[in-house]
């Protein structure tokens, strides 16, 4: 499954990174902690987080994620918006809380 | 091969762009990218300490065919006990720092778990250098 058809089967707002739609999700993470997800994230994997900050996608470019999803009706730091549309990795939106939004991502990628 | 690069203590909207670049450099070395992996996460973390915790910073990297080695030399407050700071969970990030999701006293555990060689010393009052090295050939 591709980022898009996550985004449209949950009913995420896609932000930003429209380019980078078509990336493969193979799991996901979930921390609000950087080094947490930098030492146990991998690639491929849709970050759920309220972190709101450019270092997000130095991670999520680092790391090779396939999108950001943040809760709750975050919104990206606009410099965070800028950099994920430099390196096509989308930034989406839920109005779902983390719990939620976890769980739905969770029963769709094993169903 | 050798590379440098500079980081600014406090400047947090550059931090890992050294890690960003050597990763674009490794891919076109042909790396194993599991190596690749691994160096990135030593790297960044390394990067990151000297934006949250030291005041300026250089990278000297030297990439051969056995390894590639790493040093991050900083002007900084240093660390009085390295012992405690290697435990995972230990952080004297600011509050300011740690609002971003830094703080969490992983970076430097994490480097550890990354890296086959890794040295750290460091003078109070001074600054902190960090050394790592990552085999290529296993
Ligand atoms: N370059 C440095 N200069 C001064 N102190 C440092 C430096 N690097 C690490 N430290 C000290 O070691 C502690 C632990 O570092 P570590 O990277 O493990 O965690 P952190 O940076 O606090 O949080 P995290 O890496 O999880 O965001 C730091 O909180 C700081 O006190
Ligand atoms: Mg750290």
């Amino acid at each position: 499954m591709n980022v898009k058809e996550v985004a449209e089967k949950l009913g995420l707002k896609v932000i930003s990174g429209e380019n980078g739609l078509d990336r493969e999700v193979k799991g996901g993470y979930v921390s609000d902690l950087l080094s947490d997800v930098m030492g146990s994230a991998n690639a491929g994997e849709l970050w759920i987080t309220l972190q709101t900050h450019k270092n997000v996608m130095a991670i999520a470019s680092l790391k090779d994620l396939a999108a950001i999803i943040l809760v709750k009706g975050f919104e990206p730091d606009p410099d965070m918006e800028e950099q994920s549309n430099a390196e096509d990795i989308p930034v989406l939106n839920s109005d779902l809380d983390t719990f939620t939004i976890t769980g739905r991502l969770f029963q769709l990628l094993n169903p | 091969m050798h590379f440098e690069f500079n980081i600014e203590g406090g400047n947090f909207s550059k931090a890992g762009t050294a890690s960003s670049q050597l990763k674009k450099i490794l891919k076109q070395l042909n790396v194993d990218p599991k190596v690749i992996k691994r160096v990135v996460v030593a790297l960044y973390e390394a990067e990151v300490n000297v934006v949250a915790h030291a005041y300026t910073g250089q990278i000297f990297i030297d990439i051969d065919t056995n390894k590639i080695e790493i040093k991050l030399v900083d002007e900084g407050p240093g660390i009085p006990n390295i012992e405690l700071a290697m435990q995972q969970g230990y952080s004297t990030a600011s509050p300011a720092v740690r609002e971003m999701g830094f703080g969490a006293g992983m970076g430097l555990p994490n480097i550890k778990n990354n890296t086959d060689e890794l040295h750290v010393a460091s003078e109070v009052g001074k600054g902190t250098t960090v050394k790592m090295a990552i085999f290529l050939i296993s």
